[in-house]
Order: structure tokens, then C-alpha cells, then sequence
């Protein structure tokens, strides 16, 4: 069994506009009654919306209590699927169902429930508020779960750190002909370079001094492009190795553009060897060497804009990313694996760190994406071809309290530190979706 | 002798439940299932399309051969349990063959219940419980201008429905004041049976068949205080009975059906029970009770399966909780949870008109009951406001107005 495709619903982001129901209306009875929908979306007494809706469900309860065998789960779309022909409208069915996901039609005169639309959903495309999506990150179950994990299976990581999701999912992704290397930090802190004279991985890896990552992985493309094999050489880098002490190999093969695929897992510090701050650490944040007390009230500097810096070394690829969009990763993944063919491919993930940051550890996909919400990390991508844009635009970004709050690295914040960090925010989005827009402009005379 | 780790008796919606919840958690281990029926698994609930013709007999079938051969499931057809030796761990099929089991699953459902009517043995009657009833009762239609049916309750009445539809002319002898009992309260069937006057249905309610006869074309039934009834089919559904004589003298512990507890575990060890045949606690009481429908089987069938695959995700029986879909010329009467008398803590809100009608039971706030007849709600919904003892007083109001919309968003609330 695979996984599926979904709708999912984000019921702050809903307007209650009833577009959905409109159009769902129009694409299963052809009129407008939006009753006949089989989406519901309920206005609460507080304002706010609910759903109704057809969960497609892994373990159906309404196909167990069909007596009829009138309901089936499809394996293949994971859609359950219902048969005229074997109904017989005991609306048993819908004893089953916790969801209101499937509901008598007096029109119709039987139930009805969602069918996806085959896969493109009438509902989703009239969302204007964004409060439907269509997911379709089961590809990613589908494709890359089949693909060998090349990681030990015990690993040495914090509790809830997505630094290991991050090297799993890489790893696989770029698949055995791989050399791999890992500068000083969490990666090899996690057992990358392995105990006792194995390593932790099932492709070649080695730890390079955390100056010379870029120039060491250089070397070994090349070594091999000379014996004629295709091997892709990656580094799993922190973002002090990468930002700071790493800075002037990586700039020196970026510019040669040497074919390598460097990934920098931004955890905002040197967390491995206790916290301390880095040339990403942002401005306010509690580090080990940005203490807090009467004095000091964290770092006093703001974060260098480091994968800007990449673009303006002319690489084959730059891309920002968040394990919280994984689609999104994974499609900047395999751009940037294919991109490290021809030159520099330079992939920066912003990894929210359970201990260094100060916040539980169930939370940190929750984390990443509250990142992304109020713009504080932005994503985009780049190459040569096609300039800068934006993949995941936020017109309207979530309050930066609600990050900022969820953190315990700036607990101490004063209003005054607030502000500082939504003005550099604030400055980031208007510099990037500058280049963005200036791309699009310089390349269309190209069209003209 | 066949050896088996799970041993299944029956094969409809308790049973196979029970599998379902056995393979998501147990893959491998053997797993056999014994069936009565000479056919793949079907519900009881599909008999009255069967007759009508709605449902295809070929087409109702519950699983395929396909699905026992992928989840690796042995299933036996007409292969119904005669006796058990629980101090053995083995049970004996009716053809004599003994089965050892490490676990075994009693649901074996019920049988038709024959109320003691003064010379029904001397004449020819149908019942309604497995697939060959439906196909003798489907055949005797033709021929039919006058039925009895026997029974006012969900079998009795979408016979007479069927039959009525059929232009047979039909009388329903109810023993109890009113259709439906123990679903819908006296107003609400007294809505149901003005609608089956209306196509000429004729209902007996608070009438006993004291005796019967054979006569030229059928039989004559006597009914208490309504005189003879000349009937040339006869449909005897006047409720079921757990199938639990087999266990007799096993030490099995039986009341009404087979007594388990939470996990739908018997008194003997590894016998479970599920489904009709089951007496479960009720979640209003602390007494068991028999809670024959759909989806209780369901239910307790996955509660079992669970427990005898020791999966440790096994929350206990909740309880059941009476609950019934019943559609009727096109239209739906829903009833989900326990009627009771004001007072005590408990208020009853009531909307009718225009031939609708809705009944709410709260008790302390919480949902106890709710009954409609085309007032649509979602009792998936409502099951489980009742289970999770859902405070709605807050929004009593909106939800007295408006049933569907507004436990759909308690719900989504809940889920979200």
C-alpha cells in the first residue's frame, strides 16, 4: 500500500467565501445549490470555519459498514469509491463515518460523498484564500520509499532533531554513487563518520577540516570525472563550516565552478559544540557566546544573508528550503543534484535545532513551517537561465510573535528587539522579491 | 486434525472486522474462518434488497476469494460450528472435522426468534436470515396477493414495504403499541405507519397472533383482537435470537447471548465473542446488554480482533449504544442513542410539522439521543458527540435548529 494524494484544510487561512462549495456544487450536479456540495465548510458561532469533507480514510468505516459492498477503497488513488448499482441507501454508511464526509443527497436521492475529481479537484482550484490544498507529497512515500536508506539505522542525534530526516532524505535521494563529506558539526556528531572504524553511512564519506569542505569535495569530483565515473560528490555542511570558517574554499570553488552539490543544515549556530553563535545565529537570539543577563540580551548582529551571497557567485544552482516543505525540498533536491553535474550547486536548509533553540521537540517541522509563515525564512530558488523567484510566496505572513514566542532562545526579547527583527525581515523579503522581480524583467526583453 | 492460531466462527460483519483488525496487526499467523452459509460473506442486512430485487444476489457478496487469499486466510464454506471443547482449544464443524485453535472468535450471529403462535409448525412460513431465505421469500413474491408479516420491526417492515410495492396486499402484526420499538418513540412511528397507510399497508400494532391454521392457498392466522387473517405468504420477523446453542454445556457463560466483557473476551480463556450472538455492557448501564446491529458488529468485531492479536493500540468497548438508519418510500428516519423520560437531568427538545420530525435528549448538556424522520444529521457524527459525552450546551440552541451543521463543527473542532 502506498500513500495518497489529499485535500487538506487550513481552517485559519479560510474566508468562508463558499467558492469551494460552489464550485464542487457546479462540477457533481451542474447547478449551484451549494447544499448538493460535497464539500461543507460551516461558519462557527466565533467566526471562524469548519469542515465536512471525505477524508478518503486509510482504515474506512463506512466500507466496513456498507452490508451492500457498495463501498470500496481503491487502492491505486486511495479514493473510497462508491457503487450505484450496490447501493441500496441504507445510509449505514454514514453510521460509520466521524466526519459528515458522506451525507444522504435528497436531490440525488442517495449518498454522495468527494471523489478528489479524479485528481484535480474542482474545490482546491477555487480556493482563493489558500485554505484548500491539494497535496501531493504521497509521491514522495511512493517514489523514495522504495529507495535505499543509506544511513545506519541508530544514529546519535537529539531527541526531534531534523537533521536526520535531512540526511535520510538527501541521501537517498542522490542514491549510492555518492561520496559524501562532513565537515565538523552535527552530521558526523551524529555518527556520519561512524564508530570504531565504520562508518555511518553505506557510501564513502569523510571529514574534512571544517576550513577546506569545498575545495577537499572538489578535488574528488574531479579525481573521478578523470577515471570517467559519474559520481556525485555532496556535503552535508553546518552553517558555521559553511558561513564562517568553510567560507573561502566554498567561495573559491563556487567561483571555479566546481561540480559539487553543497547542502548547509542551518540550525543558526555551532550547535554541536555547545551553542555558540555563527554568522547565521540572527540578530536577538540567545547563544552560548550571546548570553543573556543584565547586560547582554543576546546577539547583537544580524544574520549575513548567506545563500544571497551564493547567487552572486554566478553557481549553477541556489536554492533555500524547509524540511516543513518537503515537496518543495525534494523538487529543489533533484534540480540541485542534476544542476551539481554541470557546476557549483548550493542548497541552504533552514533546520529549526530542539536544544540550541529552547523548544519542545515534538515541534519542529511545527517550527519550520511557523518560519516560513511569517517570512522570516523565505524560500526561492535560483539558476543562471531563469534568475530568482520566490516557490512559496506569503502574501500574508502570519504574526512573527507566534515564532518568535514558540522559542526559548528569545524569550528575553524586548519590543525594541522585535521590531529590529521585523525590520530585517521586512528589508530580506523587499531585497529578494526585488531580485526576483528584477530577474523577470531583465529576462524579458530575452522573449520580446 | 486442521490446526489454526485464529479460528472465526461466521463470517459476517463482527467476523470480518475481527480479520481486518488480525492482519493489520498480525500478518502471518493462521487464520481460519468457519462460515454456515454455503457462499462467500454477505450481511443479513442486505436481505430485504435481495428480495426486492434492488440487490443482486451474486452481487453482495462482503469480501472476494481474491481478499482471504491475499491476507492468507483459510475460509470454509458451509462449515458451521456444532461444538466446542474449550479445555481442548478445538471445535467441531457440524461434518464431524475437529479444528485446534490458539484464539477463537464466536460470532455466529443470531437466528431468527419463532414466537410461540399455536400451529405456525403445521403451516408454510418464511423467515429472513441468510441468503437462501431471501432467494425462497424473493421466489414466493410472484405467486403472493395477500402476506402477514409478522413483526413491526426493521426486517418485518422493509418486507412489508417491498411486498406492499410488489402490489401485494400486506397487513404487519406488531405485538408491541407501536412499530419500531426500542428506535422510535410512539409519535415518531406513529409518522412511520400513517406513511404506510397511506400505500395501503395495513398495521396491527398491539396485536398477537394467537393461532394459525393451514387453509386452501396458505394459512389463516388468528390475531388477538383483530379476528382471522387469510394469508397466502406468511413472513415470520419477529426479531432474532443469539445463536448460541451450540455452547451449550461448553461452560461458555451465557445470558440472553454470550456474556464477555470489554475486550469482547468470554468467561473461558482464548474464546472471544462479537456481534449479534455477543451480550456487551450498554453505555448507559452497567448491565449487558444485546445490541444486534451493524454497527455494534462492527465494533466489537474490531475490538475482538484487536485483543486476540494483542495489539497494544486496543482501547476497550465503549459501549453500545443503539443506533438505526431505516429508509422507508424514500425517505429516512435516523435514530442515534437512548430515548429516556424527562426529569432527572434530562430535557427533551422537540420539532415536528409538515410531516418531519426531531426529537433531542439531552442529559446534563450531553448528547443522550437523537431522532429524526427527514431531518437530515449525520449519525456518525452524533455516535460519537454521544461516546465522547460532548458538552453541548453552549451551543444547545443552534444545535436544537440546526443538528447537522452544528455537531459537524463540534466535530471538526474535536478532530482538528
Amino acid at each position: 500500500m502506498g500513500a495518497y494524494d489529499t485535500i487538506a484544510f487550513r481552517a485559519d487561512k479560510c474566508d468562508g467565501c463558499n467558492a469551494c462549495m460552489v464550485a464542487c456544487a457546479q462540477a457533481k450536479t451542474g447547478g449551484g445549490d451549494t447544499a448538493r456540495s460535497r464539500i461543507q465548510v460551516m461558519e462557527t458561532d466565533e467566526g471562524a470555519f469548519e469542515l465536512a469533507l471525505c477524508r478518503q480514510c486509510a482504515d474506512p468505516k463506512c466500507v466496513l459498514e456498507c452490508p451492500a459492498a457498495a463501498l470500496a477503497k481503491n487502492a491505486e488513488t486511495g479514493t473510497i469509491e462508491w457503487s450505484d448499482a450496490q447501493c441500496v441507501d441504507c445510509l449505514l454508511c454514514t453510521v460509520g463515518c466521524a466526519y459528515g464526509g458522506i451525507a444522504h443527497d435528497a436531490v440525488a436521492g442517495h449518498v454522495v460523498k468527494c471523489d478528489l475529481c479524479g485528481g484535480d479537484p474542482a474545490c482546491v482550484k477555487a480556493c482563493e484564500s489558500g485554505a484548500l490544498e491539494y497535496l501531493t507529497t504521497s509521491r514522495l512515500y511512493n517514489e523514495v520509499g522504495d529507495l535505499e536508506d543509506l544511513f545506519v539505522p541508530g544514529l546519535a542525534g537529539c531527541q526531534g532533531c531534523n537533521t536526520e530526516l535531512l540526511m535520510r532524505h538527501t541521501l537517498r535521494r542522490v542514491g549510492p554513487d555518492t561520496v559524501l563529506a562532513t565537515p565538523p558539526g552535527c552530521v558526523p556528531g551524529m555518527g556520519s563518520v561512524g564508530y570504531n572504524g565504520l562508518t555511518g553511512t553505506k557510501v564513502p564519506v569523510f571529514h574534512p577540516l571544517l576550513t577546506n569542505t569545498a575545495s577537499m569535495l572538489a578535488g574528488v569530483r574531479r579525481y573521478y570525472k578523470r577515471q570517467g565515473r559519474d559520481v556525485t560528490c555532496m556535503a552535508l555542511a553546518g552553517d558555521g563550516g559553511t558561513a564562517d570558517v568553510g567560507f573561502q574554499s566554498l567561495s573559491g570553488a563556487a567561483e571555479r565552478g566546481e561540480e559539487i552539490l553543497y547542502i548547509v543544515i542551518d540550525n543558526e549556530g555551532y550547535m554541536n559544540t555547545g551553542m555558540q553563535r555563527s554568522g547565521c545565529t540572527p540578530y536577538g537570539a540567545w547563544t552560548s557566546t550571546t548570553p543573556v543577563g543584565p547586560e547582554y540580551r543576546g546577539k547583537t548582529q544580524d544574520a549575513k544573508n548567506l545563500p544571497a551571497i551564493m547567487v552572486m557567485h554566478n553557481c549553477e544552482y541556489v536554492a533555500t528550503a524547509s524540511t516543513a516543505f518537503m515537496e518543495d525540498l525534494y523538487r529543489k533536491l533533484d534540480k540541485a543534484i542534476a544542476a551539481s553535474k554541470r557546476g557549483f550547486a548550493y542548497l541552504h536548509v533552514y533546520s529549526p535545532c530542539t536544544t540550541g533553540w529552547r523548544f519542545p521537540s515534538q515541534m519542529n517541522i511545527e517550527i519550520a513551517r511557523k518560519a516560513v509563515e511569517c517570512n522570516f525564512v523565505t524560500l526561492w530558488e535560483f539558476d543562471p537561465a531563469e534568475g530568482l523567484h520566490l516557490t512559496n510566496p506569503v502574501d500574508r505572513p502570519a504574526p512573527l510573535a507566534g515564532y518568535l514566542e514558540a522559542l526559548g532562545k528569545y524569550r528575553h526579547l524586548s519590543g525594541e528587539q522585535v521590531a529590529h527583527i521585523q525590520s530585517w525581515i521586512d528589508r530580506n523579503v523587499a531585497f529578494v522579491t526585488k531580485l526576483a522581480g528584477e530577474a523577470q524583467r531583465g529576462a524579458a526583453p530575452a522573449h520580446a | 486434525m486442521l490446526q489454526t492460531h485464529y479460528l472465526i466462527a461466521g463470517a459476517s460483519h463482527a467476523a470480518l472486522a475481527a480479520l481486518h483488525a488480525i492482519r493489520l496487526y498480525d500478518a502471518e499467523r493462521p487464520t481460519t474462518v468457519v462460515s454456515r452459509d454455503d457462499s462467500l460473506p454477505y450481511s443479513p442486512t442486505v436481505l430485504p434488497y435481495v428480495v426486492s430485487g434492488r440487490s443482486q444476489p451474486e452481487r453482495v457478496f462482503l469480501r472476494s476469494e481474491a481478499y482471504f487469499e491475499e491476507q492468507k486466510i483459510k475460509y470454509l464454506r458451509g462449515a458451521g460450528v456444532s461444538s466446542i471443547a474449550p479445555e481442548r482449544n478445538v471445535a467441531r464443524l457440524e461434518s464431524g472435522e475437529e479444528v485446534a485453535y490458539a484464539k477463537l472468535l464466536v460470532a455466529t450471529g443470531a437466528r431468527p426468534a419463532i414466537p410461540p403462535v399455536e400451529g405456525l409448525g403445521d403451516v408454510r412460513y418464511h423467515v429472513l436470515r441468510s441468503l437462501d431465505d431471501a432467494l425462497k421469500l424473493r421466489r414466493a413474491l410472484p405467486g403472493a396477493r395477500r402476506a402477514v408479516v409478522l413483526g413491526g420491526g426493521l426486517i418485518g417492515m422493509h418486507a412489508a414495504e417491498n411486498l406492499a410495492k410488489a402490489g401485494v396486499e400486506v397487513t404487519v402484526v406488531e405485538m408491541r403499541p407501536q412499530v419500531l420499538p426500542g428506535y422510535f418513540d410512539a409519535e415518531a412511528s406513529a409518522l412511520i405507519e400513517r406513511a404506510f397507510a397511506r400505500k395501503g399497508v395495513r398495521i396491527y400494532t398491539g396485536s398477537m397472533a394467537v393461532r394459525a391454521a393451514p387453509a386452501a392457498s396458505g394459512c389463516t392466522l388468528t390475531v388477538s383482537g383483530r379476528g382471522a387473517l387469510a394469508a397466502d405468504l406468511l413472513l415470520v420477523a419477529a426479531g432474532v435470537v443469539p445463536a448460541t446453542g451450540f455452547l451449550d454445556g461448553t461452560g461458555i457463560e451465557t445470558d440472553r447471548g454470550v456474556l464477555v466483557d470489554e475486550c469482547m473476551r468470554t468467561n473461558c480463556e482464548n474464546i472471544w465473542a462479537a456481534g449479534d450472538v455477543a451480550q456487551a455492557k450498554g453505555f448507559y448501564g452497567s448491565e449487558k446488554v444485546l445490541n444486534g446491529i451493524l454497527p455494534e458488529a462492527v465494533e466489537q468485531g474490531r475490538v475482538a480482533g484487536m485483543a486476540m492479536a494483542g495489539d497494544p493500540a486496543l482501547k476497550g468497548y465503549p459501549g453500545g449504544v443503539p443506533i438505526n438508519t431505516y429508509t422507508f418510500f424514500g425517505r429516512q428516519a435516523l435514530s442515534v442513542g437512548a430515548d429516556m423520560a424527562p426529569g432527572n437531568g434530562v430535557e427533551v427538545v422537540k420539532r415536528d410539522g409538515d410531516d418531519r420530525y426531531l426529537k433531542i435528549v439531552l442529559r446534563d448538556g450531553r448528547l443522550q439521543g437523537i431522532f429524526g424522520i427527514d431531518v437530515p444529521f449525520d449519525p456518525g457524527i452524533m455516535w460519537q458527540l454521544i461516546l465522547r459525552r460532548t458538552d453541548v450546551s453552549a451551543v444547545k440552541g443552534r444545535f436544537v435548529e440546526n443538528p447537522r451543521e452544528t455537531a459537524r463543527v463540534l466535530m471538526s473542532r474535536t478532530w482538528r
